[in-house]
Formats: structure tokens, C-alpha cells, sequence
């Protein structure tokens, strides 16, 4: 993925008359298509190592015996090559009437028809059917699992979705089986792909040249040529890869597929939520006209009769109880631009800094901590720089489930001979991979990490200069590790101390070490403790603002950054501006009119403690899902219960939508423009492929007709137009007009027009100057396991589901292989309790129960049990402790105790 | 004997396997099979590729390859299971299901198909009232194709278990069989 930077030398030879020079190594498929020639090719892909498999791209090489595949063969100097001689052409014809001896052509009615790399060819080269009529391989159809086919009778043997299975994704879930006549692609002894390791990430869907591979949901939607692609960003998670959504148009626009994009995030590859996780945009549950609340249920309603009663009632609230009366959730789902806008709704026009949206349940700790500590809350480092270190220490971070893409950087740089630490209560993918694995007890961060300092400064394997020329606070962060040595650590996090040793040693000692982190450091009473802590690791080796270093959070939503980087805090404005300084925030007032609340505003979970007391009594939520995503929900849901009123905005009914008064129906990521910024800070633009269904609108334009109706004039042509006013406002977005972010996307700061972004952060000094070492602290989680409650609960993600599941349990495919919930538990602690892989049981804490499926497996820790929290049936955050940390104002949604036992 | 079958012997020790017979569709190893799978594997890791002696070895004292067998072999060796699957199926002499106590090959190649590969098939497939892949109901007898066997000097030929029979005619079948 990244160019090597020496230069070697260049070979000068002639393809088809026409000179070319290309460095030495490369070979004669590349030459030729560095001439502008493309050789015809069907094993051949740019993701994959050459192996010459189907001999297609064979070429006439003056003086050479016979005919070299092209894609294997080397540039020697002065070599004159042919591509499409007399004997090509012949040899060409030949093996492609070999390779349909054993193909089904159907491109009568095969979805690949029109693009497909082997009709292209049998029509170029003339040929029509095959010459050979003997026997043919016919095994049947694999239709087992839920997102594609798999035709053995279209399969050429080129094996592309071997080589993407093995090389890049590093998953080897099938291979060659057999030989000769017999050949297949298959599974180890052949079991359906759901009892393999398959992740199901369609890669090799995308390779196939021919229709052997085939995505289930695009079946029968239209023919090649009737489909366009649209440009845009995937609506999951903070990788942000680019997507091609393939649109079929007609009365009713459809998206009808979803291929990767070549963008710098992802470079083409997906995963299974982006390629197969998109049918809910057609789902028949989604909203298509605004609702009132109606006795129990709702009526539908005109847009103007749903506006005006909004306006009305949230006016008469303002007017009565004043404008800290009011909340407002603005969305990590939603555009940079809707953010914006919404935020500035709630400051501008209620006049109350009551904004905040579910980052506080997942990165606020990163925002606060790397913020005290560097001067900049956000990723040091970029996806594609991942790739240049020469350890990774992944911490709280199940990044193979959470953030797949990124994952295939991480493993690329494992190939490439990295080393790997992983920490985590539970033995993730990664931790399978790992060189060092520390399984420490959930909420022990501080502890693990303040040892690992503690170990380095003792053996003085310290950067001395970095923390002599750009740190400060070392003699207080010394003092306070003193207490923290291996030994003590073994004792609170179980991790044996030379383990702990190991692990400091071989971080100091890296020569490009990288710490990614996620949830399983933030989400703690103690989240920005831990941050601090990992702020202080890295800045005293000297592990920061070089190529493949840094200090990682791998940002959750799709567009968390973003909507922290608009002011959709409590705290700050857009850009991180704090109303305090009184030149900023004249700033604000000149561009926006009325004068700014200077009072600090109340996060997510201060918001229903404060609804639930009365202090709150209007409540605007865009795009969030509280009723699922918070920590301790029956007090959640009697906190949205007591509102006055609450209006919800979304594009399914979701939990939260069900308690509204008004709901807003709203458009979807492929039905709106905007920009998202992804976990590297990198801005996106996201382009509308299909109209909303109904009467939905998108989440910007309702906010300015909301906005209108309260008095204040929000007109904007478009969502490049509310993007301009940001670039005039936020210093680090100045340079992101939609006219100069170009196909890529660019990274911030991008202080003004044709900056080219900052890849990496703090690279000759720190954005507060040095960087700050605070001394570390072990605290305990809130709530630890006692008698009446003997277990950790921690809880997270999985693979193909995503937060509060509104969209993935929504997406057939996706909803097929993950029906329902379950809770991991260790198989010691499930014997002792007599519970049985598979039985239902019933998970208590202090705030209530839950029943779901026992999945017994080793993953977890014996004192451990994990549940995904996306299931509302059984859901996890009805145990959760809503302990919050007293700086980031984070809920302790990461560790709890609980009891289990069978139901 | 003229004409008449010729047995090609082998420099192969004849098999001593005591080959499990197809009783049942049982397809899964036993807790003593798996520890002498784990025996052969501890005995010849640490060759250099040692993955096809040890595939060997399992098939020559355990006289299959269960998938428990694979998956042991692929933890051992660090390759995945798909790699082990893969090269277990690619070699017709490795077998992934129990077999019967005695394997016949018929050879497949061209060479043997010209003078009458396909009637000596045929002659077996009455004699034991078996297709292709199949086991006979007693458990004594799987037939099976194989690729070229390296005796088209004596075509058409077969080989049961780790001996050749070559020049056969589907007469031979009956009095061949009755050996075993």
C-alpha cells in the first residue's frame, strides 16, 4: 500500500514498439501497463502476489522459449516484448477454450454478465463456446450461507478469492481441494462457510473475475449495464472506507449493491458490514412521514403540522422553564454539516450549551485525556502509516470486530515482521496473534500500563531526549509510578510481572512502536486516567510524531470525530474553541447573531439524570439511540419517560423514537450529501445515490426548517454551503471546502485551500507545546465483583453487528448469521454453575436482569463474561453501571458485576 | 502364465495398518486415535516440510484422516485447516473417511483406459456391487480411481492395497478377489 522510498534502477525495454523505463524488479504485466497497455489477465490482481495461474496475460518476449506469463516474468534490460503477436492471440484462443471446457457460460441469466472478465475476453479473442466436449466438473451450487453463491461451475481455478482470503485477509477459510478434473475452491473437510473461519468481508467476492462468486442480495436486480456507481463513504464504523454503492435507477432508484472503493482509507477492501450490510436503506420499517404521538401508538402527519407543533412546544418550554430547560443529542451517524447545524440550533437559537451526543459513551476520555496531555484530542497517526511500525501494542481494542479494515493494516504489518502486545480482559483475534498477550481484569488499565512505565524508567529504557527536549512533568510522573511495580500489578490486573517486563521492554525498545486503543480503555470511571496513562507510554519512549508511532483511539461511529469536531459537546464550539475565551466566542456571536451561553452544558448521561429530576424538560435527540446505547436503561427510560416533550429523529422507530411525542423521519447516508470525518481525521464527502423513501428529508434540512420556525433563518443551497461557514469558523477545517477535498478526502488541520492535510500529529512539537506528564493513579472500577454479584460483565461489539443494530439488524444477511444475544462465559465458571453451551440463563446486576444465551468458549476470562450490546431484547446496558468519570463525564459501560445463573 | 494377471511387487512393506472398517458412517477419531495422532506429529515435526510424513504416517497406522486429525496436524504445524484439507484431498492415496479393509485402485489414466480399463471397472463394480467410492456392505473391499500408478508397461492394471495387478481382463476379477 505505501511506495518504498529508495529508488532503484531503471530498466529501459519496448512493449508493442513503444520504450518504457521502469525501476528493476517490476514486471513485464506492470511495464506494459506503465506503457498504457493492458495485458489480458484473469489471476492477476493488484491486491495479490503474481502466481501465473491461468496463463492468459502469456506475451511474445524476443529471444524467450515459448510464451512467459507477463505477470511473472521480470523486465530485463532491453527486452522486446509483444502482447498481442500472431502466436498471443493463437495461445490466448486456445486457453480460454480450455477454461470454458469448464464453464458454465451462462451469461444469459449470470448477474456478472457485462462485467465479467471472461466474456470480455472469450469476446475480444472470438471465442464462442468451447471445442471440448468431455465430461464436466458439476458440483452443486454452495448457497449456505447468507450473503453470496458460490457457482463451481463459473469457477476457473484462477484462485483469487484464495489468494484475497490468504494474503490479505489472513483468515484462510478456503483453498484448493482435490486435483486435477476434481479441483474445487472449499472449505477445510467442506463444511458450510459459517462453520469456517469466514468472516464473511466478501473480498473475494470483489476478485472474482467471473460470476462463480455472487452476492445474494443483488440477485435479480437488474443487468450490469443498467447499474451506476456513486461514490461514497460507508456508514459503519470510523474507518470510513470508501464505497461504491451500485444504483439502478428508474421510477424508484435501488441501491442494488456495494463494491469497495479505491479510497486512501481502504484501498478497495471491505468488510462484511459495508458490503453486505446496506439493505436496510430499502428496509419497508423505515420511516416516510413525520408521527405524532397519539394516546399509546402514533398518527402520521404533514411535515408543517409536525414542525410547527416541535416549534411550538419546545418554545413554550424555553419560554417557561427557560433555555437550560432544554437538551439536545446531535448524531455521530449524521454529517459534519447537520452537526453543525444542530449544534448551533441549540446554542444560537435555545440558548443553552446542552449538546452532546453519544461520543460521551465512547471517546470522551481521548477527547479530554490526549487533550491535557498533547493539546489534541483525535488519532496522532494515519490508517495507511499503521503499516510502517515495527510493534503494535493494541490495547482495549477487539479491532479484528470493531474496525475490520484497519485490522488487515495491522496484519500486513505483522506479516512484514512486526511485533504484537496485546492487552484485554478477553483473548481476542488479535491476542491469537499476538507475541505478548495480557489478559488483564477489566478496569485495571492504570495499574498494567503504570507498571510498564514504571519498568522503563527503572531499566532506563526512556527516550532521555525526547523527554528532556519535549515533555514535561517526568519527576511527578517518576514519583507516582514508584508504587506501580510488576509485582503489584500482577496482583490487581492477574497479568504475571514478567510478562508486564516483557511487554515495557519490548515497547521502549521498538524502533516504530504504535498503540491503537479503543472502548476498552475509555469507557471506565477511570477513562482518562487510562488515556493519560498511554499518553505518558508513548511520549517517555519517544513513540510519537514519527511515521508508524502515535497514540491510536480507533474513533467507533462512522462520524464521531466529526461530530466532536463540530461542537456537538457541552464544553467547547466547533474546532474545539472554548466559549470561554471571550475573542472566540464573539467569534461565534458575530457569524451566528445572539449572544453565546457561556455556562457549561450537560453530557449524555447528566442529561436524563437531570430529565429524570425535572430540570430538563424538552429533549431533541437526532440520530441516537439512548434507550439502548446508555448505561442502566430502566433509568433511562424513566428519565425520557418524564419529559415534557421529546422529539426524535431517525430513520427507523427505534427504541427511543417509541417514547416521542413528534418523530421525524430522516435520510439515510445514501440519500444526502454532507461529509463524514473518519478516526484518522480524515473528511469525506458523501454523495446522494437514491432519494429518501416518502417524505423523508435530510437531518440538515429539517434542522433549518425546525430552526425557521423558532425564529432564526437558517438558509443555506446546501450542505457545501453550511461546509464553507465551518471552514470560516474552524481553524483546522479551513482548507475543507467540498472544492478542495478531492477524491481522498483530506486530513485535518487543513488550515486554509490546498493544504494537503496532516497526516501525522505533533511531528516537531506537541499542539499544547510539550507534552504533558500527568502522574498515574490506580483507581478500582466503580462497581467490583462481591459475594451477592461474583462476576466482571464487560461488554462490546461483534462483527457483524454495529451499536444499537437500528441498521445491521435491519440488513438480512447480517441479522441471518448473528440472530440473538448471548453471554461469553469461561467454561470453569460455567461448569461450576452448571451451565451448559447453549442454555438460556439469566444475567443480573443491581439495576436489573436480563435473559439471554449461554456461549461457552475461552475467549473470556474465568472471573470475566462479555455480552454485545447491540440485542434489545437482552439488552446488555440494562446491567451496566452509570458511574461516570469525573473529568470526561464517561459511563462505566465497560465494567459492572454481575451474577449468572441458569433461567 | 502367459498373458494371465501379473502381480508387480513393490518395494513397499506390505500395509500393516489394521484398517478401520466402514462400520457405521463414524467419521470421527477416538481418544486413543487421537493420541497416537499426536504421537506421530511430536515424532517427525520437526523435519524439514514435515507435513506430508506426517499425513503419511496417519494414514499408514490409522489407515484414514479425520478431521480432528487435520485440525491437530494444522495447530501443530501453525498452517491453517483449509491448507491441510487441501493437501489431504489433492493425494488420492490419503483417505478423509474410514475405509474398507482392503482399497482397490483402478488406474484412470489413459494408458489403461485404451486396452479396457473401463470393463475391468465395470467387472468390479458386479463382482463387489459397489460404484465408484463406495464401500462394500462386510466392510472388506473400497473402490476407488487413481490416477496413473506408473505400471502402463502392464496395462490395464489395478492395485488392492500396496499390490499391483497388471494385464487384466474383467475374467481375472473374480479369482483376484477371492485371494483377500
Amino acid at each position: 500500500m505505501t511506495m518504498n522510498s529508495c529508488q532503484p534502477s531503471l530498466v529501459a525495454l519496448t512493449v508493442d514498439g513503444r520504450e518504457v523505463s521502469v525501476p528493476a524488479g517490476t514486471t513485464v504485466f506492470e511495464a506494459a501497463r506503465a506503457a498504457g497497455i493492458e495485458i489480458p489477465h484473469l489471476c492477476h490482481h493488484p491486491w495479490l502476489k503474481p502466481t501465473g495461474a491461468c496463463r492468459l496475460c502469456v506475451v511474445e518476449i524476443k529471444g524467450a522459449r515459448g510464451l512467459p506469463t507477463a505477470c511473472t516474468t521480470p523486465v530485463a534490460p532491453g527486452m522486446v516484448v509483444q502482447t498481442e503477436s500472431e502466436r498471443v492471440v493463437e495461445a490466448r484462443r486456445e486457453i480460454l477454450d480450455l477454461i470454458l471446457a469448464n464453464h458454465a457460460a451462462e451469461c444469459l441469466t449470470c448477474e456478472k454478465a457485462g462485467d465479467c472478465r471472461l466474456q470480455d475476453y472469450a469476446y475480444r479473442y472470438g471465442v464462442a463456446r468451447t471445442s471440448y466436449h468431455g465430461e464436466r466438473r458439476q458440483y452443486p451450487p454452495d448457497e449456505s450461507n447468507p450473503f453470496f453463491y458460490r457457482y463451481h461451475d463459473r469457477c476457473i481455478m484462477c484462485g483469487r478469492c484464495i489468494r484475497v482470503c490468504d494474503e490479505v485477509m489472513a483468515v484462510n477459510a478456503i483453498d484448493y481441494a482435490y486435483r486435477g478434473f476434481r479441483t474445487k475452491v472449499a472449505t477445510a473437510y467442506e463444511v458450510g462457510l459459517e462453520e469456517s473461519p469466514c468472516v464473511f468481508c466478501g473480498n473475494c467476492v470483489a476478485v472474482c473475475p467471473t460470476g462463480a462468486l455472487q452476492p445474494k442480495l443483488s440477485v435479480g436486480q437488474g443487468r450490469r449495464w443498467e447499474i451506476h456507481k456513486v461514490r461514497t463513504v460507508c456508514p459503519y464504523c470510523g474507518v470510513g472506507c470508501s464505497l461504491d454503492l451500485e444504483v439502478r435507477d428508474g421510477e424508484r432508484p435501488r441501491v442494488v449493491g456495494v463494491s469497495g472503493g479505491d479510497g486512501p482509507t481502504n484501498e478497495g477492501l471491505l468488510c462484511v458490514k459495508g458490503r453486505f450490510g446496506w439493505d436496510f436503506l430499502h428496509s419497508p420499517d423505515r420511516l416516510t412521514r413525520p408521527l405524532i404521538r397519539e394516546g399509546d401508538g402514533f398518527r402520521e402527519a404533514s411535515w408543517d403540522e409536525a414542525l410547527d407543533l416541535v416549534a411550538r412546544r419546545l418554545g413554550e418550554i424555553r419560554e417557561k422553564h427557560g433555555p437550560h430547560s432544554l437538551a439536545g443529542l446531535c448524531s455521530a451517524k449524521c454529517t459534519n454539516e447537520e452537526n453543525y447545524l444542530f449544534q448551533k440550533l441549540v446554542r444560537a437559537v435555545w440558548g443553552t450549551n446542552n449538546v452532546d451526543h453519544c461520543a460521551r459513551l465512547c471517546h470522551a476520555s481521548s477527547v479530554v485525556g490526549l487533550g491535557m496531555a498533547y493539546g489534541s484530542g483525535a488519532m496522532t497517526n494515519s490508517l495507511a502509516d499503521l503499516e510502517q511500525a515495527t510493534l503494535y501494542f493494541v490495547i482495549g481494542s477487539n479491532t479484528t470486530e470493531g474496525h475490520p479494515v484497519l485490522s488487515l493494516r495491522v496484519k500486513r504489518g505483522l506479516r512484514a515482521g512486526a511485533k504484537l502486545i496485546v492487552a484485554d480482559p478477553r483473548r481476542t483475534e488479535l491476542a491469537e496473534r499476538a507475541d505478548i498477550f495480557l489478559q488483564h481484569l477489566p478496569g485495571t488499565d492504570v495499574a498494567l500500563l503504570g507498571a510498564m512505565i514504571h519498568v522503563i524508567l527503572e531499566e532506563g529504557l526512556e527516550n532521555r531526549e525526547f523527554v528532556a527536549a519535549r515533555t514535561e512533568g517526568i519527576d511527578e510522573l517518576r514519583a507516582s509510578v514508584a508504587a506501580l511495580t510488576p509485582e503489584y500489578a500482577e496482583r490487581v490486573t492477574g497479568v504475571p510481572a514478567d510478562l508486564i517486563q516483557q511487554a515495557a521492554r519490548e515497547y521502549a525498545r521498538a524502533e516504530r512502536a504504535a498503540i491503537l486503543y479503543a472502548m476498552g480503555i475509555t469507557q471506565h470511571t477511570t477513562g482518562t486516567d487510562n488515556v493519560l496513562a498511554i499518553a505518558a507510554l508513548a511520549a517517555v519512549c519517544g513513540q510519537v510524531g514519527r511515521e508508524g508511532t502515535g497514540v491510536n483511539p480507533l474513533r467507533g461511529q462512522n462520524n464521531v470525530q466529526g461530530a466532536c469536531d463540530m461542537g456537538g459537546l457541552p464544553n467547547v464550539l466547533p474546532g474545539y474553541q472554548s466559549y470561554r475565551d471571550g475573542g472566540l466566542r464573539r467569534k461565534f456571536e458575530e457569524a451566528w447573531g445572539p449572544p453565546l451561553p457561556t455556562g457549561d452544558g450537560l453530557t449524555v448521561v447528566e442529561m436524563m439524570e437531570a430529565a429524570a429530576q425535572g430540570r430538563i424538560r424538552g429533549m431533541y435527540i437526532m440520530g441516537e439511540n439512548p434507550m439502548l446505547s446508555d448505561p442502566d436503561l430502566g433509568h433511562v427510560e424513566e428519565a425520557l419517560r418524564s419529559l415534557d416533550f421529546l422529539v426524535v429523529q431517525d430513520i427507523f422507530l427505534t427504541e427511543t423514537a417509541r417514547l416521542a411525542h413528534v418523530v421525524l423521519p430522516a435520510a439515510a447516508f445514501a440519500e444526502k450529501e454532507g461529509t463524514f470525518t473518519n478516526t484518522e481525521r480524515r473528511v469525506q464527502l458523501l454523495r446522494r445515490a437514491v432519494p429518501p423513501p416518502g417524505e423523508a428529508l435530510a437531518d440538515w434540512e429539517i434542522i433549518c426548517r425546525l430552526a425557521e420556525r423558532m425564529g432564526y433563518p437558517m438558509s443555506y443551497a446546501g450542505p457545501a454551503e453550511i461546509m464553507d461557514e465551518v471552514t470560516r469558523l474552524v481553524p483546522s477545517y479551513g482548507g475543507m471546502g467540498y472544492a478542495y477535498l478531492g477524491e481522498g478526502g483530506k486530513q485535518w488541520p487543513c488550515p486554509q485551500p490546498g493544504h494537503p492535510g496532516t497526516p501525522i500529529l505533533h511531528r516537531e512539537k506537541f499542539a499544547r507545546g510539550r507534552a504533558r506528564l500527568f502522574p498515574l493513579e490506580f483507581r478500582p472500577p466503580a462497581e467490583v465483583p462481591d459475594t451477592e454479584y461474583p462476576l466482571y460483565l464487560t461488554t462490546g461489539r461483534i462483527l457483524f453487528h454495529y451499536h444499537t443494530g437500528s441498521m445491521t439488524r435491519r440488513a438480512r444477511g447480517l441479522q441471518a448469521i448473528r440472530p440473538d444475544p448471548y453471554v461469553e462465559i469461561h467454561p470453569d465458571t460455567a461448569a461450576g454453575l452448571g451451565i451448559t453451551d447453549g442454555q438460556m440463563v439469566e444475567v443480573a446486576s443491581r439495576r436489573g436482569s436480563i435473559r439471554l444465551r449461554a456461549l461457552v468458549t475461552d475467549r473470556t476470562a474465568p472471573a470475566v463474561v462479555f455480552i454485545p450490546f447491540h440485542y434489545a431484547e437482552a439488552a446488555a446496558n440494562v446491567l451496566t453501571n452509570p458511574a461516570l468519570d469525573p473529568q470526561a463525564r464517561i459511563p462505566e459501560l465497560k465494567v459492572c458485576a454481575v451474577r449468572v445463573r441458569p433461567a | 502364465m502367459g498373458k494371465a494377471s501379473l502381480e508387480v511387487t513393490r518395494g513397499a512393506a506390505a500395509c500393516g495398518c489394521a484398517a478401520r472398517t466402514a462400520a457405521g458412517n463414524a467419521r470421527e477419531a477416538s481418544p486413543q486415535d487421537m493420541a497416537r495422532v499426536r504421537e506421530i506429529i511430536s515424532r517427525l515435526r520437526d523435519r524439514t516440510a514435515p507435513l506430508l510424513p506426517i499425513l503419511q504416517a496417519i494414514q499408514k497406522e490409522m489407515g484414514w484422516i479425520s478431521e480432528e486429525a487435520m485440525v491437530e496436524v494444522a495447530e501443530a504445524l501453525g498452517m491453517h485447516p483449509s491448507q491441510v484439507y487441501g493437501v489431504t484431498t489433492f493425494y488420492t492415496l490419503f483417505a478423509t473417511g474410514p475405509k474398507g479393509k482392503h482399497v482397490i485402485r483402478v488406474c484412470a489414466s489413459a494408458p489403461c483406459h485404451v486396452p479396457g480399463a473401463g470393463a475391468v471397472l465395470e467387472a468390479l463394480k458386479k463382482a463387489l456391487g459397489v460404484e465408484v467410492g463406495e464401500t462394500t456392505p462386510d466392510g472388506k473391499f473400497t473402490l476407488e480411481l487413481t490416477s496413473c500408478i506408473g505400471v502402463c508397461g502392464v496395462a490395464p492394471a489395478i492395485m488392492i492395497d500396496d499390490q499391483v495387478y497388471g494385464n487384466l481382463k474383467p475374467a481375472d476379477i473374480g479369482a483376484i478377489l477371492a485371494r483377500y
